[in-house]
């Protein structure tokens, strides 16, 4: 009797739990809200709520001056904000036809490189510890904090950067930052391996991850999914390889790919970048070696501020230097695009220049905000605790997510 | 493919195609820039999506423009798409009045147009019909104007506590 009851399925009624999955929920690393339609512990469905950090950056950037937005793209993914802080330098150069001598680009890539690294140090060891695993992530940690002494050291600020300026960087690196350099590069590969002879063969944690919210290429790329994501799922995508800036050219790099786009192919496409970016940094010392020394930005007096004792003593450096602070330098008028490969994929900045002091219009191309979008379609059908491991290792940024 | 011949072919397909609908085509810096009229841009996308030579089959990025000097073509909407395998890139723009802001959706062909459409609906008060959950994504819901358009000026003009006398000015 009752066997007949169970397996007529159409008598019985189901009724669906909705949960409230964040905005403050820590294992969501940030401020993000899904509202998710359970059916015990698996999804049937999500809704993805977003804006909870909204700061109007297209709009703050009409108003302001060139030079004073590159504050406004450090707050974007604040993991990685030097790669935010050269894309919109570069983009910027672009509109000017600025040409930026290579040891110059150089210094550039090795800052990038590194913001790089300390971005998918984040993501990977966090993947770690929501799987249970903290002990990798306090290992690696330490490594992030020697990365950011040497933004320290060339720049003076550690998480939001600022770094660079348009037409170069601010200033030379200091013969301390070299040496931090040579350090880092020493002790970062054999703290890399620790991290991933704890995790990547790990039985627990493959069993975990394998199969843990995967999307298809094809898929991703209809979501328009970029950097580790997209090569995650199979597509070898890399802005640096299929559009290089910055004489990305000239540096011999593999770019990583997975088979399944699942959260274990994410995991190590971006172990597989940080070793690439490893090898690249060392190419770049090299090749900043050859190369004139002392050079840290073009020539560009209008738009590249003076040194100061110049500026109190010599009156052509005083007035480029009143009139870049005041934002009366001659932009020309134009329209470009400009991207970067930065932590998360393709970050382009879309600028309209009407010749006045500040863009018209920046649209920025922010790689989270278009691929988190794929979030639901990639969590239904899987349990609760897999989605919060879904979202950490898309290493979705609610700075970056939200403008 | 150079920049100038795909500029050519991709303008040569589209007058064939679509005939009154293409506006016109140039080379705006780096970037092949098309335009078209806004009542076929689905089937534009539809056209190079599934055209065998050109397949641009990633949409980089979607924005909406306001220049309200423009009279009867406000608004405008920009799009970037891209040929992976060929390393192809073109932009598309359309314009159409303030007044009449609904501009049909590409989200069949392309679901990363969802949140780029929401996000130009919301700042900019494009109304694309057809798509399938339009509303505001960034601000919040019962907000009743659209931001970033160029008639808001970025700090609110009736705030007394920013009164001019208050700091020496």
């Amino acid at each position: 009797m009752s066997k007949e009851k169970n397996t007529n399925t159409d008598l019985i009624e189901k009724e669906y739990t909705t949960l409230n999955l964040g905005p403050t929920h820590p294992a969501t690393h940030g401020i993000f809200q899904n509202v998710l339609k359970m059916d015990g512990e698996i999804i049937m469905d999500s809704e993805s709520t977003i804006g909870y950090i909204h700061r109007a950056f297209e709009k703050l950037a009409e108003r302001r001056p060139y030079y004073q937005i590159t504050p406004i793209t450090d707050r974007l993914n604040y993991c990685s904000s030097p790669i935010n802080n050269m894309g919109w330098h570069m983009t910027v150069e672009k509109l000017l036809g600025i040409e930026i001598p290579k040891r110059v680009q150089y210094l550039r890539i090795i800052i990038m490189e590194l913001s790089r690294i300390a971005d998918h140090v984040i993501c990977n060891s966090v993947i770690g510890v929501d799987t249970g695993a903290m002990t990798g992530f306090l290992y690696i940690f330490q490594m992030r904090e020697r990365i950011y002494d040497i933004f320290e050291e060339v720049c003076g600020a550690r998480l939001t950067t600022n770094i660079g300026r348009i037409g170069g960087m601010e200033r030379d690196f200091s013969p301390k930052a070299w040496d931090l350099l040579d350090k880092f590069l020493i002790d970062f590969p054999p703290a890399l391996k620790e991290f991933e002879n704890l995790l990547m063969r790990n039985r627990i944690f493959m069993d975990r991850t394998i199969k843990c919210g995967p999307i298809s290429a094809e898929r991703a790329l209809n979501y328009s999914f970029s950097g580790p994501n997209l090569r995650a799922a199979g597509v070898d995508y890399d802005v640096r390889v299929m559009n290089p800036y910055c004489s990305y050219e000239e540096f011999d790099f593999i770019i990583p790919v997975g088979t399944n786009g699942d959260t274990y192919d994410r995991f190590m496409v971006r172990e597989g970048e940080m070793w690439e970016s490893v090898k690249i940094i060392h190419q770049a010392i090299a090749k900043v070696k050859k190369e004139p020394e002392g050079v840290f930005h073009a020539d560009v007096p209008e738009f590249f501020l003076p040194p100061k004792e110049e500026v109190y003593n010599n009156m052509e450096a005083l007035i480029y230097h009143f009139k870049i602070v005041m934002g009366e330098t001659e932009i020309p008028k134009g329209e470009v695009y400009h991207a970067v490969e930065g932590g998360n994929g393709e970050l382009g900045f879309y600028l309209i220049s009407d010749g006045g002091r500040t863009p018209y219009r920046l649209h920025m191309r922010r790689p989270c905000f278009i691929y988190y979008q794929a979030y639901a379609e990639m969590i239904r059908g899987g349990m609760l605790s897999d989605a919060i491991l879904t979202m950490s290792s898309m290493n979705v940024i609610a700075g970056e997510l939200d403008a | 493919m150079d920049k100038e011949t795909l500029l050519t072919s991709v303008a040569d397909k589209l007058k064939t195609e679509f005939g009154g609908g293409f506006i016109s085509s140039e080379m705006v810096a780096d970037y092949p820039v098309f335009t078209l009229n806004r009542d076929i841009i689905c089937d534009v996308m539809r056209f190079l999506y599934n055209d065998e030579e050109l397949a641009f089959q990633y949409l980089t990025t979607a924005c909406a423009i306001h220049y309200p000097d423009n009279h009867g073509k406000e608004l405008a909407m920009m799009y970037q798409l891209h040929n992976l395998p060929k390393n192809l890139r073109i932009r598309i723009k359309m314009f159409f009045p303030i007044n009449d802001p609904h501009v049909p959706t590409i989200t069949p062909v392309f679901s990363a147009a969802n949140w780029m459409e929401r996000e130009a609906f919301d700042f900019y008060g494009v109304v694309f019909s057809g798509h399938p959950n339009l509303k505001r994504i960034l601000n919040m819901e019962d907000m009743t104007y659209h931001p970033l358009r160029k008639e808001y000026p970025l700090e609110d003009g009736t705030r007394e506590d920013k009164d001019n006398s208050m700091f020496g000015r």
